[in-house]
């Protein structure tokens, strides 16, 4: 794997001059790293209290870390420490085991993909020429630059003709920030920093983009430090979550689905909301429960439309049908229609409790 | 002496050609036989000389105010005094400036390009100064999180952005200092103002006036269109829109 090389004698920059760019598909994507924090903190000159206290967590390979909190929490400023845009103040930051204080902050920088709200293409650029930023510093030859781009227009579902040669105010918002993140993937850097990256975005097309941002990363498996003051975000996005309170403090650090059972005080359970119950009903789908047999019902008699459902549904989306429908049970379909369970008040019931007895899951 | 001065009260005629046909004796609006017989001993010359007297006063205009904006682009204290001394230089009248410069410099080409430079530094300094400030953040945030250095951000990214303003600051510049030669010839007698000089001397005499001066008009129009044009060429990307 690539990322075995940047631990070769001399070979700081081994995994992006080297032939990363292999040809079978997602393997285009090798480069993966742990992330790891180490007691960081990060104190301004004149201020008394710090703004990042004592921040330790370990994002492990390709998965997402998503940092969440009120304003004041620290959160960019925690993102911005991990690729030295802001000087450290005591700790370290670990990336792949290395040091990031070891590195020359520009090297650095071109070995983790950076996407920010306001996306910050250059105006004067083509799609093409913005995507092409870092391999063209890193000075990788015009021809694997051109192929490169055109697998990440690709792979953002900007392949139409004519779209590489479009400057960025010929774009769409949504456009815009598919390239922001193809321009952060170019590389393959082994890790990816987001802040806020669909803040500026209307909610039908941020739910779009999230969606579309979760089937990418399913196949590109960077890790990534995704930073947003939207919880719901952080749940949808996050394989796990840490969420920061004033200060710079962290509150806790878990899985979304950890945090919404067991929120760790005070602070975590009011910051994800009352309806946490149902936040996390979110995240279970229909074929992940244990339902009731379909005894009473003739398989070969389909059942009714209006209170049957499909196995792909949040348990959440389903609770909510159902108590529109007076509480009655609903019939689960599996893909090709067929009944697979019933849905009752008590087996959601049952779900919730499981959840609260289980024993905690190894999150730290 | 005075006599020169009797002989001059009237409209005489230019002594560049051998001959004076009526038009010119009459001093008409325009004599188009002049005009022929000037072109190549008088305007001519003068006009190539005007252009490069406008093009090195801006060229190293350009020069020293890139340099003072650069500077003051990344030490923002240096805006204030360089924005001082250019504007007191800005305001100095034109002739007083090169009577000024008469005596220790001489009267020659130095004198002349000295103060033609120093009427492009507020104008170019200003516009090159604007347009690098007005590089949206986000987009030196973009830069800097890519791995760009100083100097790559800055050659990548803000210089080709500030573009549009440089190029304006530098259309000002170059129409003004082609106006402002045209009195180059109290220190220096090269461009369109020697022409010039001569027809309001002697009485004027209006075709020479009108060439010349016409001339001077021509070349900034063309000048202003040129970087028009090399603006379009340098910057797709501005007329990029929507659709």
């Amino acid at each position: 794997m690539g990322w075995a090389r940047i631990h070769a004698p001399g070979g700081d920059l081994a995994l992006n001059t080297a032939d990363t760019a292999h040809s079978e598909g997602p393997s285009a994507f090798a480069q993966a790293a742990e992330l790891e924090l180490r007691n960081v903190s990060k104190r301004y000159a004149g201020q008394r209290e710090p703004a990042i206290h004592d921040l330790s967590f370990t994002v492990p390979a390709g998965e997402v870390c998503v940092l969440v909190g009120p304003s004041g929490s620290g959160k960019t400023t925690a993102m911005r420490l991990i690729n030295r845009m802001i000087p450290i103040s005591g700790g370290d930051i670990l990336l792949g085991g290395r040091s990031v204080l070891e590195r020359e902050p520009r090297e650095l920088r071109r070995e983790i993909g950076y996407v920010i709200q306001q996306i910050g293409l250059f105006p004067h650029q083509t799609v093409g020429e913005n995507i092409a930023t870092v391999p063209r510093l890193l000075g990788w030859p015009k021809d694997r630059i051109a192929a490169r781009v055109s697998e990440l227009l690709e792979l953002i579902g900007l392949d139409a003709p004519g779209m590489k040669d479009r400057y960025p105010a010929q774009l769409s918002g949504g456009q815009r920030q598919r390239v922001g993140v193809a321009r952060a993937l170019a590389a393959d850097p082994p890790l990816m920093l987001m802040d806020e990256p669909f803040g500026a975005i209307d909610p039908i097309n941020r739910a779009r983009l999230q969606d579309e941002f979760l089937r990418l990363q399913a196949m590109v498996k960077k890790t990534v430090v995704f930073v947003t003051h939207d919880i719901d975000e952080a749940i949808k996005m996050g394989d796990r979550i840490a969420i920061l309170a004033e200060g710079g403090v962290l509150a806790q650090y878990d899985t979304p689905r950890e945090i919404l059972t067991r929120p760790a005080d005070q602070f975590v359970a009011q910051f994800v909301g009352a309806d946490r119950g149902l936040k996390r009903l979110a995240l279970t789908r229909l074929a992940e429960l244990k339902l009731i047999e379909p005894n009473g019902l003739r398989p070969d008699v389909s059942p009714d439309g209006a209170h049957s459902v499909k196995a792909e549904m949040s348990v959440r989306d389903a609770l909510s049908l159902m108590l529109s429908a007076g509480g009655q049970p609903l019939t689960v379909l599996d893909g090709s229609g067929r009944v697979e369970g019933l849905l009752t008040l008590e087996v959601i019931e049952k779900l919730l409790s499981d959840e609260a007895a289980e024993p905690r899951a190894d999150a730290r | 002496m005075a006599l020169g001065q009797i002989a001059a009260a009237g409209p005489v005629i230019p002594n560049y050609a051998a001959q004076s046909s009526s038009c010119e004796i009459h001093n008409r609006f325009f004599c188009a036989e002049w005009v022929s017989h000037n072109w190549g001993p008088v305007l001519w010359p003068a006009l190539r000389e005007h252009v490069v007297l406008a093009v090195v006063a801006v060229a190293i205009g350009f020069v020293i105010s890139m340099a003072l904006a650069l500077a003051a682009h990344r030490y923002g204290w240096l805006e204030r005094p360089t924005t001082l001394v250019t504007t007191i230089l800005y305001t100095i009248p034109a002739l007083a400036l090169f009577e000024l410069l008469a005596a220790p410099v001489g009267l020659n080409v130095f004198s002349a390009e000295i103060a033609l430079v120093s009427y492009t530094l507020l104008i170019l300094f200003r516009n090159i100064l604007a347009g690098l400030r007005a590089v949206p953040g986000e987009v030196l945030d973009a830069a800097e999180g890519s791995g760009m250095s100083r100097r790559q951000a800055l050659l990548r990214v803000e210089l080709p952005l500030a573009l549009p303003a440089i190029i304006a600051g530098l259309r000002i510049a170059i129409v003004t200092i082609i106006a402002l030669a045209t009195i180059v010839y109290v220190v220096y007698d090269r461009g369109l103002g020697v022409p010039i000089h001569t027809a309001l001397g002697e009485g004027p005499f209006k075709t020479e006036l009108l060439v010349a001066g016409g001339l001077a008009v021509l070349l900034a129009l063309v000048a202003d269109g040129l970087l028009v044009l090399t603006q379009r060429l340098l910057t797709p990307w501005a007329r990029a829109q929507t659709g």
